[in-house]
C-alpha cells in the first residue's frame, strides 16, 4: 500500500496525542495550571494535527464532514465520531485542570475511554480488510493500542509504565513483522484464484491492461524500498524501543535526556509506521503481478 | 446508507466469457466513451499526449497465459469490472453513505454528491474494481450503465451495458442472476461460471465462464504447425494437383 505522508502523519501523531490524552484523563500524571497547559496544549495538538492531516488524504475535502454518518457499517466513520466524541468530553477535564487548578474525575475517565477507544477504531479501519492480509490480523489493533498508550506514557512522564509499554510494544512488533511476513501466502490468494482459473495450469501476466500505472497500482501496489527493509526494521526497533527505555532506565530525571528518548521514539513510529504501509501487500497486485 | 440489503429483488450482472473474449480492448474503450459523457463526473486522463498518461477507467483487460504441463500454453483475455457483490466490502467501508448497493436490482453505486474521496472502498475492493479520479477527487466505479439499461430514450436493443452492446466477439452477456433462467444463468450452470477470489467472501454476482478444453494437438508435447496441414494436402491433392504433385516429384 502507499505508504501516504499525510497518513502516517495522521496515524502516529493522532494515536501518540490519544494515547497521552488517555494518560492525563486518568490522572496520571494530575497537573494543574500552567502544567496542565502544556501537557493539554501538546496532547490536543498532537491529536487534532493529526485528524488535520488526515483531512489533506481527500479527494473532495467539502463532503469531509458526511464522513460522520455511516457509524452503523463504517470504521472510519466511527473514528471519526469517537475523535471528535473523546476530544469534547476531555475538554471540561482539562479546563478543570488549567483554570481551576481541580480534577473532575468524570469527565477525565470517559475521555480517557474515549481516546482509548478512538486508537481502536483507527486501528479497526486496517485490520477490517481482508484484502491485505498483513493488516488482517487480531495483532494490529493490539499494535495501535500499545503505540498510543506507549507513547502516551513516555510523553506523559510515566517513567516505570513507559518502559513496560515500551518493551512490550517492541515484542508485539517484532511478532507483527514475523507472522506478517506469511500472512499473504497464508492467506491462499494466487493469480489462479484471483481468475477463479485454479486447475488450468500455471498462470503468468502476458500483458499488462495498459502501459502506465493507474490509480489502483499507485495506491495499492507499492514495491518501493523493499529492498531495505531489514535495515528500517532494526532502525526502527532501535529508535521506537531500545534507546528510549535505555535513557528511562539510566536518567529518567535528566530532561534533555528524556527529550531525546521521545524525538527518537516519535523517529522510530513514523518508520514502523511507514514500513506498516508500504510492506503491506494488497490482492489486487495480483492481477498485475505486483505485490 | 452503507448498511447492505438482506437480499436483492434481482441480481444484474454480467457473465463474461473468457473463451470467447479476443482481448480487443473494445469494451474498454466503449465504457470509457460512455461513462465520461454521461452519468456524473468524467473519467478524466492525466498527462494524456505526454510521456505518462494515467487515466480512469472502469473496465480493463488483463491478458494471462495459462501453462499446463505437456500442453502448449494458451492465452487468456481476462476482462474485469465491478462484479456487483451481495456482501460488497467497499458499501460498508464508506464512512460517507455515498456507495450503497440497490435494493431493486444489486447494482452497486457511488453518490458523488456524498463522496469525500478517501479511497477506503477502493482499499476493500479485492478485485481493483473502483478508481478514484485525479481530476474530480470522487470515487469512480462501474454503474451496469443503470442510464442504458432503464433508458426509454434510446432504442430498445441499445439498453444493455454499453461494453455488453459493443463487444464484437459476443463475449459479455448481462443479465438477472436471481433468476435461474436467465440467459446469464443458464450459461454459467453449462459452462461452470466461477467466482473470482471466493476466498474474499464478498459473494461477487458476476461471472467468468472458464475456456473450453482446447483439442490436444499432437499428444506428445510438440507441436509442428505448417506440418499436418501440407501433409494432409499433399496426400488428398487430386486431379490437376495430384497430376502436378506427382510430375514434380519425377523431375
Ligand atoms: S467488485 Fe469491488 S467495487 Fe464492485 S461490489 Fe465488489 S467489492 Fe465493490
Ligand atoms: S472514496 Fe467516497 S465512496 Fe469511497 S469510501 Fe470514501 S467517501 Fe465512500
Ligand atoms: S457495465 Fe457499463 S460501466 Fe460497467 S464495465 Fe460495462 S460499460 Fe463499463
Amino acid at each position: 500500500m502507499y505508504p501516504a505522508p499525510s497518513v502516517i502523519l495522521f496515524t502516529s501523531l493522532s494515536g501518540i496525542g490519544f494515547g497521552l490524552l488517555a494518560w492525563l484523563g486518568t490522572g496520571h500524571p494530575a497537573v494543574t495550571y500552567l502544567t496542565a497547559f502544556t501537557f493539554f496544549f501538546l496532547a490536543y495538538g498532537l491529536a487534532v494535527g493529526g485528524l488535520l492531516a488526515s483531512v489533506f488524504h481527500l479527494g473532495n475535502k467539502i463532503n469531509a464532514f458526511k464522513a460522520f454518518s455511516q457509524w452503523r457499517s463504517s470504521w472510519l466513520s466511527r473514528e471519526g465520531i469517537m475523535a471528535v466524541a473523546s476530544l469534547l468530553v476531555m475538554a471540561p477535564y482539562a479546563i478543570g485542570e488549567i483554570f481551576f487548578g481541580q480534577q473532575w474525575p468524570l469527565f477525565g475517565w470517559l475521555g480517557a475511554a474515549g481516546a482509548v477507544t478512538t486508537v481502536f477504531t483507527t486501528s479497526m479501519i486496517y485490520t477490517q480488510m481482508q484484502t491485505v492480509p498483513r493488516w488482517n490480523s487480531p495483532l494490529t489493533p493490539v499494535l495501535f493500542l500499545l503505540y498510543a498508550l506507549g507513547g502516551g506514557a513516555l510523553l506523559a512522564g510515566q517513567t516505570g509504565v513507559a518502559m513496560l509499554l515500551l518493551i512490550a510494544l517492541g515484542l508485539v512488533q517484532a511478532l507483527n513483522w514475523y507472522l506478517g511476513d506469511g500472512a499473504f501466502a497464508a492467506a491462499g490468494h494466487t493469480l489462479e484464484t484471483a481468475t477463479g482459473m485454479a486447475g488450468l495450469g500455471r498462470m503468468r501476466l502476458l500483458e499488462p491492461p495498459h502501459s502506465s500505472p493507474n490509480y489502483l497500482m499507485k495506491e495499492m501496489v507499492f514495491v518501493v524500498g523493499r529492498k531495505h527493509v531489514r535495515k528500517l526494521r532494526m532502525i526502527s526497533m532501535v529508535l521506537l524501543v531500545l534507546l528510549p527505555v535505555l535513557i528511562l532506565l539510566l536518567a529518567p530525571a535528566a530532561h534533555v535526556l528524556v527529550g531525546i528518548a521521545v524525538l527518537s521514539h516519535l523517529a522510530g513510529v513514523f518508520v514502523a509506521r511507514w514500513l506498516f504501509f508500504a510492506q503491506a501487500e494488497h490482492v489486487v497486485g495480483l492481477y498485475y503481478d505486483m505485490r | 446508507m452503507t448498511n447492505l440489503p438482506s437480499a436483492t429483488e434481482k441480481k444484474l450482472g454480467l457473465a463474461i466469457d473468457l473463451d470467447t473474449c479476443v482481448g480487443c480492448h473494445a469494451c474498454v474503450i466503449s465504457c470509457k466513451e460512455w461513462n465520461t459523457s454521461n452519468y456524473g463526473a468524467p473519467l478524466s486522463d492525466v498527462d494524456a499526449y505526454g510521456a505518462s498518461p494515467v487515466g480512469t477507467f472502469l473496465n480493463r483487460v488483463h491478458t494471462f497465459e495459462i501453462k499446463a504441463d505437456n500442453r502448449p500454453a494458451q492465452t487468456l483475455h481476462f476482462p474485469k469490472s465491478c462484479l456487483h457483490c451481495e456482501d460488497a466490502p467497499c458499501v460498508t467501508v464508506c464512512p460517507t453513505g455515498a456507495s450503497y448497493k440497490r435494493t431493486q436490482d444489486g447494482i452497486v453505486l457511488v453518490n458523488e454528491d456524498d463522496c469525500m474521496g478517501c479511497g477506503l472502498c477502493a482499499w476493500a475492493c479485492p478485485y481493483g474494481a473502483r478508481e478514484m479520479d485525479a481530476e474530480a477527487g470522487i470515487m469512480k466505479k462501474c454503474t451496469l450503465c443503470v442510464d442504458r439499461i432503464y433508458n426509454e430514450n434510446i432504442p430498445e436493443e441499445d439498453r444493455v451495458p454499453s461494453c455488453v452492446r459493443t463487444c464484437p466477439a459476443g463475449a459479455r452477456h448481462f443479465g438477472d442472476f436471481a433468476d435461474p433462467d436467465s440467459n446469464v444463468s443458464r450459461l454459467s450452470a453449462e459452462r461452470g461460471g466461477v467466482e473470482l477470489m471466493a476466498a474474499q467472501k464478498t459473494r461477487p454476482v458476476n461471472r467468468y465462464l472458464p475456456p473450453r478444453p482446447k483439442a490436444d494437438v499432437t499428444g506428445d508435447g510438440q507441436i509442428d504447425i505448417p506440418n499436418p496441414f501440407l501433409e494432409a494436402k499433399n496426400q488428398t491433392a487430386k486431379g490437376f494437383l495430384g497430376w502436378l504433385d506427382k510430375a514434380l516429384e519425377k523431375i
